[in-house]
């Protein structure tokens, strides 16, 4: 079942220099219990994306067109009561609506520093039951209990102790587990992380990751991951969308992006990831700079940064070609047209994908 | 005979508290770094990698121990000249550009800083001259001096932090988590500026960093930091093909995989100092081969190395 659909949406920023188009026609699909990724450069729009699916772009933000579907079936929960089934365009949804219905409720967001998104004059305790009593109405002492049984889902140990403790008291990846047992406390249907573990460290980055995979298969959540980290959409996504100057430039499963990329922009992240074997040569970077999109962008937005670029990447915006052979694997790239040259991958990211490829037999 | 430019023995750095509580941060550290060689320190947060920067450096006073730069104790109390080499000669890049750079001052004036302050020009020509020949090292231009840090990337702007350390001409930068802000595509060009660099002007780096993929391609030597203390050191090599110590060991296997197949699967290791039963007190330096030392009992040392 789909529970999010985004067709075709367009998001613009007014500034001193002009107006921004941060997003230029997105179209985004999640189904339930489902895992997708969204990676690309810091300023290619997906954190824009995902505060326009949560209603919160700044204030000088403006959706020009599009919609955002999102799609909910009736449930009854032990807590709340029962909830209605329905469908809502959250483009059209007044502020209030929204924060009636939708934000907290239906979807949840955790946020890349868990410092920042915590109330420091508040424990703990307080702050994982908050939601519950605001959005629900909950008595306190159900609350309570609701919050204690979520502190241990998130694995923290010694839960009643820690519901009196304040933020500073606890370490980067405790906190992160707080935010996300907040944003679990009103049962939401989608969760949206971004970049939620940039600012821990490796270690407990690969724990936070195991626990939000774990709690999606306990709940059946959908999950959006925003993250610019490939090692982390491997671990955790089912599909992956590369963004690229506002645009989804390559979608596909996780095997097909990771396995048999074929825009030249995901090659280049492909290989700009340094792995445990890589030799003590030169890292590949992708030349350039993403382009200014205060202007109007003409033709392929890659282009100037391609070396693979054809004439008409210059003039003409690429549409979505199927990769053959698959029904979600979809590149916006001319080299897919028929009539394109044949162009192969740059013979290091071939090697790299050869030897992953070999590792798991395939 | 290799030249050692920075020797830190038996570093302690404790942070006093309250009457009865004291941090220790850094609790007896040694190692040293080589001219045009690259030093990693890993290691989780808290471990005390920055502090250790930080006190090479002086911007902490060291509680305890030596540190020797090209041949000067710079841990006890300065001499003027004593001054002078240390905040020349000795460079940091900071974390996060946008917060180590002045909003107010043109990216010309930021470079110049050190050269102000140490009035090592004798005309305004020389002065922009020079900066202008260190913003192409870095691969900026001429005319970026005249911008505001706001009006770069995020890439650029550590570019021109490169550039304020690389001015003074030093012998030592220390890198504290420089890239760990940056996209990855950014963070590869970062880094092979600084290898760049390196095989140009021979500085030597410490590195410190906990993105274990980063610190694997550019460093020469690793020391692996957990509660301040080193608990294992060597050769790049050594550490990512024989790690010996428990610690390490979770380390390396929280290193994330591009290869999903493998990724989903991957459980990383646990490590808990309280529960492991290992203290990190009563350990010796053991030498397991070549440079490669682990910190450890005689017996904890018999059961790892089996």
């Amino acid at each position: 079942m789909k529970v999010l659909e985004i067709r075709d949406l367009h998001i613009s920023f007014k500034t001193d220099s002009g107006k921004v188009k941060a997003i230029r026609g997105v179209n985004l699909d999640l189904n339930k219990g489902e895992t997708i990724a969204i990676v690309g450069e810091s300023g290619s729009g997906k954190s824009v994306t995902t505060k326009a699916i949560m209603g919160i772009l700044a204030g000088n933000g403006e959706i020009e067109k599009g919609s955002i579907n999102y799609t909910w079936e009736q449930h009854e929960s032990s807590e709340h009561g029962i909830i209605e089934g329905g469908t809502a365009d959250i483009v059209k949804l007044s502020k209030e609506e929204l924060q009636k219905n939708i934000r907290g409720r239906k979807i949840a967001m955790v946020f890349q520093d868990p410092m920042t998104s915590l109330n420091p004059t508040m424990n703990i305790g307080q702050q994982v039951m908050e939601p519950m009593l605001y959005n629900y109405n909950m008595d306190k002492k159900s609350a309570y209990e609701k919050a204690l049984e979520l502190l241990n889902l998130v694995g923290i140990t010694d839960a009643k102790k820690r519901m009196k403790s304040y933020p500073h008291q606890l370490s980067g990846g405790m906190r992160q587990r707080i935010v996300i047992a907040i944003a679990l406390s009103c049962d939401p249907y989608i969760l949206i992380c971004d970049e939620p573990t940039t600012a821990l460290d490796v270690t407990i980055q690969a724990k936070i990751l195991e626990l939000i995979k774990d709690i999606q298969k306990k709940k059946n959540l959908s999950v959006i991951y925003i993250t610019h980290d490939l090692g982390v959409v491997a671990k955790v996504a089912d599909y992956v969308n590369v963004m690229y100057a506002g645009k989804i430039v390559e979608t596909g499963k996780i095997d097909e992006i990771f396995y048999n990329p074929r825009h030249p922009y995901t090659w280049g992240l492909l290989s700009a990831m340094p792995d445990l074997d890589t030799d003590d040569s030169i890292l590949y970077t992708i030349p350039g700079n993403p382009p200014n999109l205060a202007q109007e962008v003409v033709g392929d937005a890659f282009a100037p940064r391609n070396k693979f670029a054809l004439n008409i990447d210059y003039r003409l915006e690429p549409p979505m070609f199927d990769v053959e052979g698959s029904n979600t694997h979809k590149v916006a790239s001319w080299l897919m047209h028929p009539n394109a040259p044949k162009v192969d991958m740059p013979q290091e990211l071939r090697k790299k994908i050869d030897k992953m490829l070999k590792e798991v037999n395939l | 005979m290799s030249n050692v430019i920075l020797e830190v023995k038996d570093l302690k750095q404790h942070f006093k508290v309250n009457r009865k509580f004291t941090v220790k941060a850094v609790d007896g550290v040694s190692f040293e770094i080589q001219a045009g060689k690259t030093f990693g320190l890993v290691g989780e947060s808290g471990s005390g990698k920055s502090t250790i920067g930080r006190s090479i450096i002086r911007l902490y006073n060291p509680t305890g121990g030596e540190v020797l730069f090209n041949g000067e104790n710079i841990s006890g109390k300065l001499s003027p000249s004593q001054n002078t080499l240390l905040r020349t000669k000795m460079q940091m890049i900071f974390q996060d550009p946008m917060a180590c750079l002045n909003p107010r001052k043109k990216v010309l004036d930021a470079v110049a800083e050190g050269l102000d302050i140490h009035k090592l020009y004798s005309t305004s020509n020389e002065r922009n001259e020079k900066v202008y020949k260190i913003l192409e090292k870095v691969g900026l231009s001429k005319e970026h001096a005249n911008r505001y840090p706001h009006q770069f990337s995020g890439g650029q702007r550590q570019r021109v932090g490169i550039a304020r350390a690389l001015i003074m001409n030093p012998d030592l930068i220390i890198a504290d988590e420089a890239i760990s802000a940056l996209d990855v595509s950014i963070q590869a060009q970062v880094v092979n500026l600084m290898k760049k660099i390196q095989t140009e002007t021979n500085t030597a780096f410490l590195f410190i960093a906990h993105d274990l993929s980063m610190v694997k391609y550019i460093s020469d030597y690793i020391g692996v930091l957990h509660l301040g203390h080193i608990v294992e050191m060597g050769s790049t090599e050594e550490i990512f093909n024989n790690p010996i110590h428990p610690y390490t060991k979770s380390l390396l296997s929280a290193i994330p995989s591009p290869n999903p197949k493998i990724e989903q699967k991957r459980v990383s290791l646990n490590y808990d100092y309280n529960s492991s039963g290992i203290d990190y007190n009563i350990g010796n330096k053991k030498l397991v081969d070549g440079t490669h030392f682990v910190l450890a009992t005689d017996q904890e040392f018999d059961n790892w190395i089996q």
